[in-house]
């Protein structure tokens, strides 16, 4: 058991408050102590919601007291600030949501609250959740815990480093390219990106409709199952929402993957990775191996067209879902113009950051009349054949087994100058969304004491198969009981 | 006259309807925007919040796969929404959710009546869309101008119809405005109001030399806010053209605006530069697949329509087939007028009879009255299907006169008082009581020897002159009938002394 409070997972927690060893106060306390504490070194926090947070923590008390208790009451968690919470900023971490106050809360948020989850703030991100290091924030960088002068990933790397050092016991992330999964690897910690529709995206602000979607940010697997059996399930509100009921997550936790067969796609070896980060991976395989899980190279030929895809249907989908954001209805607004046309356009020029217009000007070309066929057609033909390319690999195999990111956490700035190399950084996590399967990143080991994480990918709603081969993997070895030193 | 003119017109028709439906195309706030102040009919949805997501409102599908049918179009087995998209203040997601080419229904027919013959004109699909929100256009107290926006209307479904260019004339363009109304109406799928903006037409017309297939470059015209106004921009539009053609121009391919008041379309042509809408489909929303079972079940429900009815006022009500159109051309007069004679009571003279008077009145002084009321239709009119039957049931009794009955509608439109009541207060009724005229008509006979002494001589219009005298005296309340035969015993008793 963690020295510490804020050190604890959420089924640790869950049972100190089960057995009033502990009361959500005391937790809640410790949680805001703690981000006190590395918050000024850290910045993972948008909006730090401590007055919420207490008071949450006292209703968690007293529906516990009267035996109304579910796996989240009283536990602390931050959400990743692209998700709407009524009557607390929402940002995306954008000037121009600065000082956007929702007028209502996102399903997601609504079921948290349902089941007495204490919110104790809201994460720090990429602009509109477009980057993979935080660095597109347009209020600051967040660092990352194992190493504070280098990026916690991104886009959710606000929600990563801060269940990393403490200062929540999980965070909800989103994930449209790799965004939960990228930063859960450099932080190392657990992040799930489930299938796309298990999770209701109302209220989630949009950057890729067709390829967002929410997942838990957690310490171990077994948070994660806890976590997605609070935030999955079928919502009217939705239309992409899957109709049907969902398992309970936490009776895949079953540490046996014997006879399990594991594909190890070697396009994911790209150029560029880590040899280091390789061989960890090499290791982990063979860690499985030994637990009686087959297995065995094979090959996704299509995956090297997956980052090309990407960077047309996301921002083509974005240029639309931003067009929103004019200045006359919410949220940032130029006033000085002259003009009504002119207004609207100084607001965007203002009021977005230059990673968020570059692929607005990207989508809009690719949708533009003479191109369209070329890009955003073609684009969503190759989706197609990746998306088939998964289905016959997954008649073969249970799991894919991957590396999360090419390489562990690199430095602030490293970078920043060169979209194309920080685009590449999702390489591994990016076909997943282009297909809608489930996929899931955990600590696999260290390089230069860095975390490494390593992904399992499975078929759609396969997030059972998914979360048994990590939680076999994870009651193996150590790496998820590490913690950072702040 | 088609012979007297060197070219031909082509005009092809796109019609929005706004649907009656009660909730939003995507949201559960009310439709009805026209009834609540501004931006009370609003949520987060419409109000384009970050985050939100549409959800198709079902029986807006529904409506759409109604007309579809009415209009003998396919319904599709799957459709798909679009996102078109331009930045417009009133469009509050920057994107409109509309259909692009895959509409719930392609290809269909309507038929109207060109002198006297059946014309089919080709209807190239009805589709679904979102309307926007409202700008209203002010000045502040130094006269610099701002806008506000009312949300109140944004997002409420809107119903495209697009025609082939199977239209001939401006006259032709009018038929077709006015049937597919009619069509609409029947189903109760849109109020087909033009001048509150729930029926909205844009057109495109060319014009080329006779005999030539070839479509020459069209013009769009917007801004036609009435039928008259339709069918007036349509004909100056077809003069313009000419005109242009004639003096060794070319019909440049544009925008143009109808200016109701100066009776031109003016080119838009600076708004129009480089519309493009980057049309891509809504990933918001998945593919939306229409079971056959539900269109056919959309199928049994659809209620008569406007030809249907209108061949069976002819047989049911033994109207002529003249009476049967007009009554039938608007669902809301054609129930009217079957409202009239739903009544227990068979009318004495036979339902024929009865049916032709109502029509007679419907078409002939009601419309006049209510035409120059300024309303123009039965609704909303303070006259009730019930008022009217016991008009005429009042008239059959004898109990008002012919010259009275006009005066006595003409009070019901106004108050929409019964008639009776009128009659009674005005002093409207007719005296159909002997005793009540026997000593008016000893009083006339007194007073007018030479007329009396005439028609004793065998002089038979000197009758009427007294009948006329009768009708005087009583301000024209006698019953004629009566005071004639009362007229003819008297004398006839003179005679014999």
């Amino acid at each position: 058991m963690a020295a510490n409070l804020f050190d604890l997972t959420l089924h640790e927690a869950r049972g100190l408050l089960d057995s009033r060893q502990v009361s959500s106060r005391e937790l809640t306390q410790a949680i805001l102590g703690r981000i006190m504490e590395v918050e000024p070194r850290l910045k993972a926090f948008v909006t730090v919601t401590g007055e919420m947070a207490l008071r949450q923590a006292r209703e968690a008390d007293e529906a516990m007291a009267e035996g109304r208790v579910t796996p989240l009451t009283g536990v602390p968690v931050q959400i990743k600030d692209n998700m709407c919470t009524r009557g607390v900023l929402t940002t995306c971490s954008s000037r121009m949501l600065e000082s956007f106050v929702p007028p209502y809360s996102a399903t997601v948020v609504e079921r948290l609250y349902g089941q007495g989850a204490v919110v104790v703030g809201k994460g720090n991100m990429d602009e509109f959740a477009m980057g993979s290091s935080t660095e597109n924030s347009a209020f600051f960088p967040t660092h990352n815990p194992w190493g504070m002068e280098r990026v916690p990933g991104g886009s959710s790397g606000g929600p990563a480093a801060a269940v990393a050092a403490g200062e929540c016991l999980y965070a909800l992330g989103s994930d449209t390219g790799g965004s939960i999964r990228q930063p859960a690897a450099l932080c190392g910690i657990v992040g799930l990106k489930p299938t796309y529709g298990l999770v209701s995206r109302y209220g989630l602000v949009a950057f890729a409709s067709s390829l967002d979607q929410i997942g838990p940010l957690t310490r171990d697997v077994t948070d994660c199952a806890l976590v997605l059996n609070a935030i999955a399930g079928h919502d009217p509100r939705d239309s992409t929402s899957i109709p049907q009921g969902i398992p309970d997550y936490t009776r895949a936790l079953e540490a046996d993957v014997r006879g399990m067969r594991i594909g190890v796609p070697r396009e994911y070896y790209v150029e560029g990775i880590n040899r280091d980060v390789a061989e960890t991976l090499k290791k982990a395989l063979e860690t499985l191996e030994k637990m009686g899980a087959s297995v065995e190279e094979t090959s996704l030929p299509h995956t090297r067209y997956a980052l090309a895809v990407y960077y047309i249907l996301a921002p083509s989908e974005a240029s639309a879902n931003l067009a929103r954001y004019d200045g006359v209805k919410y949220g940032f607004s130029y006033k000085q113009a002259d003009t009504m046309w002119q207004a609207m356009e100084k607001t965007k020029q203002h009021g977005f950051g230059p990673e968020v217009k570059r692929r607005i000007m990207l989508g809009t070309y690719a949708l533009s009349a003479g191109y369209y066929d070329a890009y955003y057609l073609k684009a969503q033909k190759v989706r197609t054949l990746i998306r088939r390319e998964f289905q016959e690999a997954f008649q073969r195999y249970d799991v894919l087994v991957t590396p999360t990111s090419p390489t562990v956490a690199f430095k602030l700035g490293e970078k920043m100058e060169d979209p194309v190399q920080m685009y590449l950084s999702d390489v591994c996590t990016i076909p997943v969304n282009i297909a809608g399967i489930p996929a899931l990143s955990l600590p696999a080991g260290f390089v230069d004491g860095l975390p490494v994480g390593m992904q399992i990918m499975g078929k759609p709603l396969g997030e059972e198969t998914i979360l048994r081969v990590a939680y076999t993997y994870e009651q193996a070895t150590e790496w998820h009981k590490m913690r950072p030193k702040l | 006259m088609t012979e007297t003119r060197k070219y031909e017109t082509v005009i092809g028709l796109e019609v929005h309807a706004q649907l009656l439906t009660r909730s939003k195309m995507f949201c559960s706030c009310p439709a009805d925007y026209i009834q609540g102040s501004p931006n009370t009919a609003v949520c987060p949805v419409c109000l384009a919040m970050p985050g939100v997501l549409p959800v198709i409102n079902r029986r807006a599908v529904e409506y759409v796969i109604m007309t579809g049918l009415a209009l003998n179009a396919t319904i599709a087995q799957n459709t798909q929404f679009h996102r078109k998209n331009y930045p417009y203040p009133d469009l509050m997601k920057g994107y409109q959710i509309s259909q692009y080419d895959e509409p719930i229904a392609l290809g269909g027919w309507l038929t109207i009546d060109v002198n006297g013959e059946e014309k089919r004109v080709g209807i190239t699909r009805v589709h679904l869309e979102e309307d926007v929100a409202k700008l209203q256009h002010r000045q502040d107290a130094q006269g610099e101008g701002y806008s506000l926006v009312d949300v109140n209307r944004s997002g409420t479904p809107l119903m495209e119809t697009v025609s082939e260019p199977d239209m001939r004339s401006p006259e032709e363009a009018r038929q077709y405005l006015l049937k597919l109304r009619s069509i609409l109406q029947y189903l109760g799928v849109s109020t087909g109001n033009m001048e509150d903006g729930s029926f909205r037409c844009d057109a495109n017309i060319s014009i080329r030399p006779w005999g030539s297939s070839q479509l020459s470059s069209k013009v769009e015209v917007k801004n036609m806010n009435s039928f008259r106004a339709v069918f007036r921009a349509l004909q100056h539009e077809e003069e313009r053209q000419e005109r242009v053609v004639e003096e060794g121009g070319r019909v440049v391919q544009e925008t143009r605006g109808w200016m109701e008041e100066r009776g031109v379309t003016v080119s838009h042509r600076a708004k129009e530069s480089a519309h493009d809408y980057r049309y891509f489909p809504e990933p918001d929303l998945p593919p939306l697949s229409i079971d056959r079972e539900w269109v056919e079940e959309i199928r049994a429900r659809l209620p008569e329509l406007p030809e249907a009815r209108r061949g069976r006022f002819a047989t049911q009500y033994g109207l002529p087939m003249y009476d049967a159109n007009l009554l039938t051309a608007s669902r809301a007069t054609a129930d009217f007028f079957e409202e009239c004679l739903k009544t227990k009571e068979t009318a004495p003279q036979g339902l024929a009879a009865k049916s032709k008077a109502i029509a007679n009145w419907m078409l002939g002084d009601l419309t006049g009255l209510l035409n120059a009321s300024g309303a123009g239709v039965i609704e909303g009119a303070k006259v009730t299907p019930q008022g009217l039957r016991e008009f005429t049931d009042l008239i059959d009794a004898g109990a008002i006169s012919g010259p009275a009955a006009k005066t006595v509608l003409e009070e019901m439109v106004k108050s929409g008082k019964g008639a009776q009541a009128i009659a009674v207060e005005q002093g409207l009724t007719q005296i159909s009581d002997v005793r009540l005229l026997d000593g008016t008509v000893a009083e006339v006979i007194q007073r007018n020897s030479q007329a009396v002494q005439d028609f004793l001589g065998g002089k038979e219009t000197a009758l009427k002159f007294l009948v006329g005298q009768v009708m005087k005296e009583t301000r024209g309340r006698a019953n004629p009938s009566l005071v004639n035969q009362i007229l003819q015993e008297k004398l006839s008793s003179k005679g014999r002394q």
